[in-house]
């Protein structure tokens, strides 16, 4: 059986993917993960080092188009599905700290 | 009139037999008798349809030559974005939300007269094999509604398996266009890579995420997939080729003389005998065919589950970042905090829009891609990703399409798996490959093994989507000769259960 990871471990990953998971929920993580990671960790053994990494299934890069204005979302439709918004912004909470 | 097959209904519209409004009614009809057994729509959007049926009965009393499927009813898996209709994901994050804009695949099926019926059900975000992970209920399958309609489009699999469409859109990651197919006994495309613009498809993991049709018929899958696939400047993966032939190639369906490779390392241990056997003897059908049967091994594929979910929840990890309950969805002020900063109302919305499968693999992704982690995970996962890329190749000198069984198994009970996720990630093994590589794979029906739906599985290389149709077409017409008629006769009436 593949060690647990640690609460502080789990809880370290859910601050890096901002979730604010509850006590129970870190707990499940904690011994989920590791069954998990112990059965997709045979990639290590299965690729020897000089095999080149494939990040997407074409081989293209910088695909580019003309510079031309095209008719967008109007700023009524852009803000349609936002959670509140006030002249024509996206309103959020503060963003800056206290101190 | 639900039972007919899209190519079936073009006709009769086309003849003047019956009228768009009345087909379109008739799928509504359907979904108000059956769909509360099986709920397989989160949205149903009557007027709608019905306009669209309306206005495309207008255009062809005038005289207007339409396109082949004008008129013809399709249901949208909720992870595709619709003008005018809930886009859910069936996720609570994205409640409510109704898209400014169509995705391209969307765009398409309007413009060539296609009345959209609805949204379809599906895993939350397109994570999971059997929809059970959606935040508004399972799918049931309608050979046996105690059992799953595999995933993640469970949705678009079993509303098309119970008559009330003839057509529907999935998408498909690892699997959930083709293993939902052989769970519910329907026909399933992943198109090529690129094949299909995957603009406005809600992204689950970017370089695997593949748009394409559910259907009961080869020839219906085919026709939807000309009217969804082709190039779309809006994406930038989208393929700047022609879409392969794949109608004429459904039509004729001749495979004498094509070589066909049995994948070895996919059909053994760990698969049901019954669908073993089933996909044995839809090999004999085709070599009486005139089909040259060999056995082909990919050594790599045996790591594909493994690659897969390092590679997968690394976009997704990435992609989902983009739910931040700022710009749209869901936003929640946490508890017992006052004036909560952005980044404490993020984590609390996410904690309360994520489901736990989204959460698992949130998290798994985070990891693999965390500095010290990164090169003995994601980094090798990439790497077998190019293993299993130069299996595909090696193997298509050799012979023209692979075929294996879809799934290890027919559908299992609901509940069955949901507190094991590595067991459910097991059911993909077959499909996942092509994922990987980006090569089209199509599933059919070819038969019910201990009483369900068995898929068999055929892949081809990339941009050679005919292949897929000339196989399925060929067998097909093999097994409804067996039959006596089409597999979907062979389907419970569900207005019993529904009742």
């Amino acid at each position: 059986m593949p060690s647990p990871l640690s609460r502080e471990d789990v809880a370290h990953l859910a601050n890096l993917a901002r979730i604010d998971l509850s006590e129970a929920e870190l707990e499940r993580l904690g011994a989920e993960l590791p069954q998990i990671l112990d059965h997709v960790a045979a990639v290590q053994e299965a690729a020897a080092a000089d095999v080149e990494a494939m990040s997407h299934p074409q081989p293209i890069s910088n695909v580019f188009r003309e510079d031309v204005v095209t008719p967008g979302l109007t700023p009524d439709e852009a803000l349609s599905g936002a959670p509140e918004s006030e002249e024509q912004r996206f309103s959020v909470p503060r963003i800056l700290g206290e101190e | 009139m639900h039972e007919l097959s899209a190519a079936a209904l073009a006709e009769r519209l086309v003849n003047g037999e019956t009228t768009s409004v009345e087909v379109t009614q008739a799928s509504l009809d359907r979904i108000d008798a059956v769909d509360g057994a099986v709920h397989a729509f989160l949205h149903v959007d009557a007027e709608g349809a019905l306009a669209a049926a309306a206005d495309v009965d207008a255009r062809r009393a005038a005289g207007e030559n339409l396109p082949t499927l004008a008129g013809i009813p399709v249901a949208v898996k909720d992870v595709l974005t619709t003008i005018g209709q809930p886009t859910t994901c069936g996720s609570r994050m994205l409640e409510g939300w109704v898209p400014p804009y169509d995705a391209t695949v969307v765009a398409r099926l309007r413009a060539a007269g296609l009345p959209i019926l609805g949204k379809t059900n599906m895993d939350e975000f397109a994570m999971g094999s059997s929809t059970e992970h959606s935040a508004y209920g399972a799918t049931r399958n309608p050979w046996d509604t105690t059992r799953i309609p595999g995933g993640s489009g469970g949705g678009s699999a079993a509303a098309v398996a119970a008559f009330e469409t003839p057509l529907a859109v999935g998408t498909d990651t690892g699997g959930s266009i083709r293993q939902p197919g052989a769970m519910t006994g329907t026909v399933g495309v992943k198109p090529t890579y690129g094949g299909v613009s995957r603009y406005g498809l809600v992204a689950m993991a970017s370089s695997l995420d593949q748009a394409g049709p559910v259907t009961r018929t080869v020839l219906d899958a085919a026709l939807l997939h000309e009217v969804i696939a082709g190039h779309d400047p809006r994406d930038s993966t989208s393929l700047k080729a022609a879409v392969p032939p794949v109608v004429e190639a459904a039509r004729t369906g001749d495979v004498s003389g094509l070589r066909i490779g049995i994948v070895t390392e996919l059909g053994g241990e760990g698969f049901q005998p019954e669908v073993r056997a089933r996909f044995d003897e839809a090999v004999e059908l085709l070599t009486g065919a005139g089909a040259e049967v060999v056995e082909v091994s990919c050594p790599s594929f045996v790591h594909g589950v493994a690659a897969y979910y390092l590679v997968m929840p690394s976009e997704v990890s990435s992609n989902l970042a983009k739910f931040d309950a700022m710009r749209y969805g869901l936003r929640v002020a946490p508890d017992g905090v006052e004036a909560p900063s952005a980044e404490q109302v993020m984590a609390a919305s996410r904690d309360a829009g994520f489901g736990d499968e989204v959460k698992r693999r949130i998290v798994l992704g985070t990891y693999a891609l965390s500095s010290g982690y990164y090169d003995a995970y994601y980094g090798s996962a990439q790497k077998v990703r190019t293993l299993i890329a130069r299996d595909f190749a090696a193997a298509f000198e050799q012979v023209d399409v692979l075929v294996s069984p879809t799934a290890p198994t027919t559908a299992w009970p609901l509940g069955e798996k949901l507190d094991d996720p590595l067991a459910m990630y097991l059911a993909d093994v077959a499909t996942i490959p092509a994922n990987l590589a980006g090569v089209p794979g199509l599933s059919l029906p070819v038969g019910l093994a201990d009483g369900l739906p068995a898929g068999f599985q055929v892949l081809a290389p990339a941009l050679a989507d005919d292949r897929l149709y000339t196989v399925g077409a060929a067998l097909e017409r093999l097994l409804e000769q067996r039959w006596g008629g089409p597999f979907s006769q062979h389907a419970p009436d569900l207005t019993e259960v529904a009742r």
